[in-house]
């Protein structure tokens, strides 16, 4: 155990933590805390670093350097120990496809020491929870992906750990079964602790109490949806909706303003300070006919732009 | 005892695959009768006599075993399941006995369907029955243990390549179609270095001869010897993958 990061306050907290493949530093020093009940968020995009993190943390991978403890326990030290108060629920669908839905809860449930009661009695209440318990003596292999994501988190559930680890749960959903899954983390919040990654920022906006950015396997900033927006509230952001927008015209744009990005109706522009009279200045003489102009609310996708020059894109 | 729960759902993965379990038992039950009929169109009726047929054949069929097994864990490996399974407090030994121990039974029933075969076709056992049961069982417990160490170091779609080729010197080796002696030199001291010719000659010396269990202690205990390094081995290389 190492003290120095140990705090009772904390649910997880790393110290430097990294992780190396050959050349590539995949998570680079790395230090977050985070809090009991909390629901926490890595967002980035993909080979950001999300999964490695969650794996080093889940002691499925030993660090390059540095540590983290998991309640207290260390993930070097004593992973047997933090194996015993965690689950995930994996990027991949991890379900056994031959067992029906209750036989892979009794799974999980046995190999994390619970009694065959004990098992039962959860399932039957997580089965409802996802919705399943119609189809609950299926085969899962039979199951759509939203199902097997469903019973994915409700495996993670069963033993009732102290902490989550949801690895992009959403991933390749329809925006459908994806507010549907919403809906179930939603109603896990505040009640246990959830490290959640995801690469769509509306998930990560709509559910975490905090979001940690993660570019290159680096945070580039952390705070709530709120602060991190409002960390750029120094940026406008206008919308033009327009017709016979031709490249010239957007060129012209972005000798004006470098960040103006083509939409399917117009453009958004983003700079600290806009002035509408330039804009048209700019845009009528080019034979662009605008039909609206708006400004809007920095989003966390401005937040990631304005971090790392990159978008943010499903 | 957590690996149970584990054991629990390998057996019940293995169970229903009905093709692959059909193979496991028809392999074994088919070469018995089609070596035996021709033994007779031979009419060489000692070379491939049920008491010859019923050891050799036992063990072939352990080798289609050594197979599925591994492709079994190999497949694991490769998916998120296993993944999910290992934040688990489990320790390697544990995996290790979940996705051996659900091949026990299939075990014990290709040996059972061997000698059930055997007998419509004439088997007499002069020795214990039971004795040549159990140096068979240990030898197919062998074999699965080996199934862990290629489904550990070789990807699902090259442990089918890998596989055939263990079957193929299993057969030469093991002196399963010919006896070790009989050919002598290289193959006889390769053959007696690994465990196969001794769970074969182990079983036959039982049933032909009637031989008791200090007749065969060097049989039993080399194919005991192998099963406890497999295993041990298995684990070992269950604990590097975990740690890479």
């Amino acid at each position: 155990m190492s003290d120095g990061i140990s705090n009772n306050r904390f649910a997880i907290q790393t110290l430097s933590l990294s992780r190396k493949f050959g050349d590539l530093v995949a998570v680079d020093n790395i230090d977050l805390s985070i809090k009991k009940g909390e629901l926490f968020s890595l967002l980035g995009p993909n080979g950001a670093g999300k999964t490695t993190a969650i794996k080093m943390l889940c002691c499925l991978l030993k660090p390059s350097s540095g540590t983290a403890t998991v309640m207290g326990h260390d993930i070097n030290e004593d992973p047997m120990a933090v194996k015993q108060i965690i689950d995930i629920s994996p990027q991949e669908t991890a379900i056994a496809e031959h067992l029906n839905a209750w036989e892979n809860l009794s799974l999980i449930g046995g190999i994390r020491g619970l009694a065959k009661t004990e098992v039962r009695k959860r399932s039957e209440n997580l089965l409802e929870m996802v919705g399943l318990t119609k189809r609950a003596k299926e085969q899962v292999r039979k199951f759509s992906g939203g199902m097997k994501r469903r019973l994915s988190i409700a495996m993670a559930l069963v033993a009732d750990p102290q902490v989550l680890f949801l690895d992009e749960p959403t991933l390749g959903l329809d925006p459908q079964s994806r507010r549907g899954i919403w809906e179930h983390i939603a109603e896990l919040k505040g009640k246990k602790t959830i490290l959640l990654t995801t690469h769509y920022l509306e998930e990560a906006d709509a559910l975490a109490d905090r979001i940690a950015i993660i570019d290159e396997g680096k945070i580039a900033a952390l705070g709530t949806p709120q602060e991190l927006k409002d960390s750029i509230s120094d940026m406008q952001v206008m919308v033009v909706k327009a017709k016979n927008l031709t490249p010239d015209a957007i060129q012209g744009l972005k000798k004006i303003y470098p960040e103006v990005e083509a939409t399917e109706e117009g453009v958004e522009i983003r700079a600290k300070q806009l002035s509408f009279y330039e804009i048209v200045d700019c845009l009528r003489p080019r034979g662009v006919v605008i039909q609206s102009t708006s400004l809007k609310q920095p989003t966390l996708d401005d937040v990631f732009l304005r971090l790392t020059g990159k978008e943010l894109r499903e | 005892m957590r690996f149970v729960g584990l054991a629990i759902r390998n057996f019940k993965e293995m169970w229903r695959d009905p093709i692959s379990m059909g193979l496991e038992i028809g392999i074994p039950a088919g070469f018995l009768v089609i070596f035996w009929a021709l033994g007779r169109s031979m009419g060489d009726e000692s070379t491939f006599a049920p008491t010859v047929l019923v050891p050799g054949i036992a063990v072939f069929g352990f080798a289609f075993l050594l197979m599925f097994s591994a492709v079994v864990l190999a497949r694991d490996r490769e998916g998120a399941l296993l993944s999910r399974l290992l934040t688990a407090p489990l320790k390697p030994r544990d995996f290790i006995l979940s996705y051996s121990l659900p091949y026990i039974p299939l075990v014990i029933l290709q040996i059972a369907v061997c000698f059930g075969i055997g007998a419509v076709l004439g088997l007499e056992i002069l020795g214990n029955a039971g004795l040549a049961f159990l140096i068979l069982l240990i030898m197919g417990i062998c074999c699965v243990e080996l199934g862990m160490i290629l489904g550990l170091l070789f990807a699902a779609n090259q442990v089918s390549g890998v596989g055939s080729v263990i079957i193929t010197l299993v057969a030469l080796l093991g002196g399963i179609w010919i006896d070790l002696g009989t050919i002598g030199g290289v193959f006889y001291s390769v053959g007696n270095a690994l465990p196969f010719a001794h769970a074969i000659n182990g079983a036959r010396a039982v049933m032909a001869y009637g031989a008791g269990f200090s007749g065969i202690a060097t049989d039993f205990y080399w194919v005991l010897g192998y099963t406890i390094v497999f295993f041990a081995l298995g684990v070992f290389l269950f604990r590097r993958r975990m740690a890479e």
